[in-house]
């Protein structure tokens, strides 16, 4: 919701332009600059992913045509379909392939910057975690552990505000899942609510 | 006028206290959705679509429905106050809106922008209570080829009407066709491209992917900049609204000419975005001050406003009369209707008059409460987006995390949706629009069915698609539409195209 985050530059609101495309602009909101480097260019990235692409398509083609793509006695077969949407994505992946590494237009724009690689990860790395959290913890406890984690790690709150947050939004969607909506949820082998009937 | 009738029906439909509660609660939420980073139309929907599960689908859609209303009033606060566009198409609003809340007036903005999105959703449903009965009349005789050009004339116009490279647009298409095909073929019961496991025979869930793409995609998004929201305050009351509303009706010409162009890209898919540059720059044309527009036009905020929320409104045509989605909310809906047990596409209008009609009041209803809670709640959740984002982030992590559980009740879903999560992070940062991708997803054993049966039909010659002129006629235009890219550099060599200004600013969606 907010990748489109507009900035006045130059002074004329019409040439008002993403961050991502022209990072040398200058922000008149943010005071601190990113100049870490670039852990890649845009056209870099354009390639790995046209070329993840073009792997993808060949599979596609190739489970098509174990499924048979071909015409069968009462139609067409399963793969009839999927082996054009495989052929699809080759000849578009090597589009995009082209114009990432041939093109005089490709895009040589930052993909992004150190510092906002370690931001990115900082969310995801954790996301990982408690993902996997909920599979032993279930989602109520692993909710209200992470959310506190996050608030006192990244957040720099103090504990007891983090932990009486974490809480209280899990027993808020408890309340909202299990009691309001009677949609039960992955509890875990904990379980904590077991006594109360849930 | 059989179909003032049927709306009439349709009122008393929804004109029950728990409907109408519902309808509260869903503009609500939907207003809640869309202030926050990270939740916006479509993923908000789908996360709240396994609580409707018990419900009456009458209730349900009118309750979901009401959440899109929501979110798309939503969208004009944050970009007034914060100048963060909550979806691509409130970026245009952002280009006066934010001036003006620079310049104090943020009031008289954000009542301008929620009376002209009023406006613009008015006039897209009274088209829809006349246009649609008669498009599903019209699609009852269609075949299966005629169903596959017109899923063609979606995918293409994709192609033709996107920004950036045609080659990202049919990428990101045949990605989400191909996701589609995983798991079990209903024609002939075979597996595929499950490479044996048992957890992939469920197929990969729309609504995991749009839970992960829009919403775990955007937090990363929001991650990278650190997130410091400067925003301006706003409140409003009785007086502001009033002198803003006398001052409104001055700019009519404004607001129909928005209108239409809305419905009219509307009715496209994606085509919410460029109605709201198209209208924006039309009306940049054609005004008096056109000059001074950028620095706080109230008529810079009326044209995009009343154009996206008439193209989001009109997104519900194509998908109530044929079955086809307009927009990716719109797409999230329809899975809704299959999940409650309904067939969408034509036949809804003879079978479920209940619930189309229930549905087509609801979108009158639910966009006066809409604009009646917005008026009155907007310093409450613009004190939203005040809280810091290391609360805000796990918290819709979690959100998303269950909703992502609770539509198949399986932990790989959580998985996946962190998947499309990095995916979408990608996917934005490379300009793949993502729209064509969850529709394709949706939509995908669809096309697929018609694709086959047409070819079923012909024994598979593909002449069948200009068997007749109907079908002839969508399916040239489809091709055209895919070509597109490639006849207007053609185009472009023959004479020297119009400079548009403000093509640069538009975003991928």
């Amino acid at each position: 919701m907010l990748d489109e985050r507009l900035h006045l530059s130059a002074g004329v609101p019409a040439t008002r332009s993403k961050r991502k495309k022209e990072p040398a602009m200058s922000d008149d909101q943010d005071a601190d600059q990113d100049d870490t480097p670039a852990i890649a260019k845009n056209a870099t990235v354009d390639a790995v992913v046209a070329f993840l692409l073009l792997a993808l398509g060949s599979v596609v083609i190739f489970e098509a045509r174990r499924l048979g793509a071909g015409w069968t006695s009462d139609g067409p077969g399963s793969g009839y379909f999927p082996f054009y949407i495989g052929v699809l994505i080759c000849i578009s992946s090597v589009g995009i392939l082209f114009q990432a590494l041939l093109s005089k237009s490709r895009d040589t724009g930052t993909f992004a910057t150190v510092k906002q690689t370690k931001q990115v990860a900082s969310v995801l790395l954790p996301a990982a975690l408690y993902v996997v959290a909920v599979t032993f913890l279930g989602l109520y406890v692993a909710s209200a552990i992470y959310i506190a984690l996050f608030m006192i790690i990244l957040g720099k709150y103090k504990p007891l505000k983090s932990v009486l947050v974490g809480v209280g939004v899990s027993v808020y969607f408890f309340l909202m899942f299990e009691v309001w909506f009677k949609v039960p949820l992955y509890k875990g082998m904990l379980d904590p609510t077991s006594f109360l009937g849930y | 006028m059989s179909e003032l009738n049927s709306l009439m029906q349709g009122f008393a439909v929804i004109m029950t206290p728990m409907n109408l509660g519902l309808m509260v609660l869903g503009i609500v939420l939907g207003v809640l959705i869309g202030v926050l980073p990270g939740l916006g139309g479509a993923n908000g929907v789908a996360i709240l679509l396994p609580l409707t599960f018990t419900m009456p689908p009458t209730s349900a859609i009118v309750m979901l429905s009401c959440i899109y209303w929501g979110a798309l009033f939503g969208g004009a606060i944050t970009s007034i106050l914060f100048n963060i566009p909550g979806e691509p198409w409130s970026v245009a609003t952002t280009f006066d809106g934010y001036p003006m809340a620079q310049k104090g007036q943020a009031a008289r903005a954000l009542t301008s922008a929620f009376t002209s999105s009023f406006i613009g959703a008015l006039v897209a449903v009274v088209m829809i209570t006349f246009l649609a009965p008669l498009v599903a009349k019209f699609a009852l005789k269609f075949g299966a080829p005629e169903f596959f050009s017109v899923y063609l004339l979606t995918f293409c116009s994709f192609v033709g009407m996107g920004k950036g490279s045609p080659f990202k647009t049919l990428a990101a298409m045949a990605l989400g066709f191909a996701l589609a095909a995983v798991g079990l073929d209903t024609v002939t019961g075979q597996l595929r491209m499950t490479f044996g496991s048992t957890e992939l025979m469920r197929g990969f869930d729309f609504l995991i992917a749009v839970i992960g793409l829009f919403g775990i995609g955007e937090i990363l998004l929001s991650m990278e900049d650190g997130l410091k929201f400067s925003g301006k305050t706003a409140k409003i009351n009785m007086k502001v609204v009033w002198e803003t509303w006398k001052e409104l009706p001055r700019y009519w010409a404004t607001s129909v000419r928005s209108a239409f162009v809305g419905i009219w890209m509307g009715i496209t898919p994606g085509g919410a975005t460029p109605a709201s540059f198209m209208s924006y720059g039309l009306a940049k044309k054609f005004s008096k001050n056109g000059s001074k527009f950028g620095t706080g036009e109230i008529e810079g905020i009326v044209a995009p406003e009343t154009a996206a929320h008439a193209a989001g409104t009109a997104a519900m045509l194509p998908m109530l009369a044929l079955g086809i989605p307009g927009s990716p909310t719109a797409a999230v809906l329809l899975g809704g209707l299959l999940i409650w047990g309904l067939q969408p596409g034509p036949l809804l209008f003879v079978e479920q008059k209940d619930f189309v009609w229930g549905l087509i009041a609801s979108m009158y209803l639910g966009n006066l409460v809409g604009l009646l809670i917005v008026l009155t709640t907007v310093p409450l959740f613009a004190s939203i987006l005040r809280i810091p984002f290391s609360i805000i982030a796990p918290v819709i992590i979690v959100v998303c995390a269950i909703g992502a559980y609770t539509v198949n009740n399986a932990m790989l879903d959580i998985w996946f949706m962190l998947l499309f999560g990095v995916m979408g992070y990608v996917f934005k940062k490379l300009d793949y629009p993502i729209a064509p991708l969850v529709l394709a997803l949706v939509l995908g054993g669809k096309t697929e069915d018609s694709f086959r049966q047409a070819m079923l039909v012909s024994q598979g010659d593909l002449s069948i698609m200009w068997a007749n002129p109907l079908v002839g006629t969508i399916t040239t235009l489809a091709l055209t539409m895919l070509l597109w890219p490639l006849l207007s550099k053609l185009l472009a060599l023959v004479r020297t195209p119009k400079v548009d200004d403000l093509a640069a600013q538009r975003p991928v969606d």
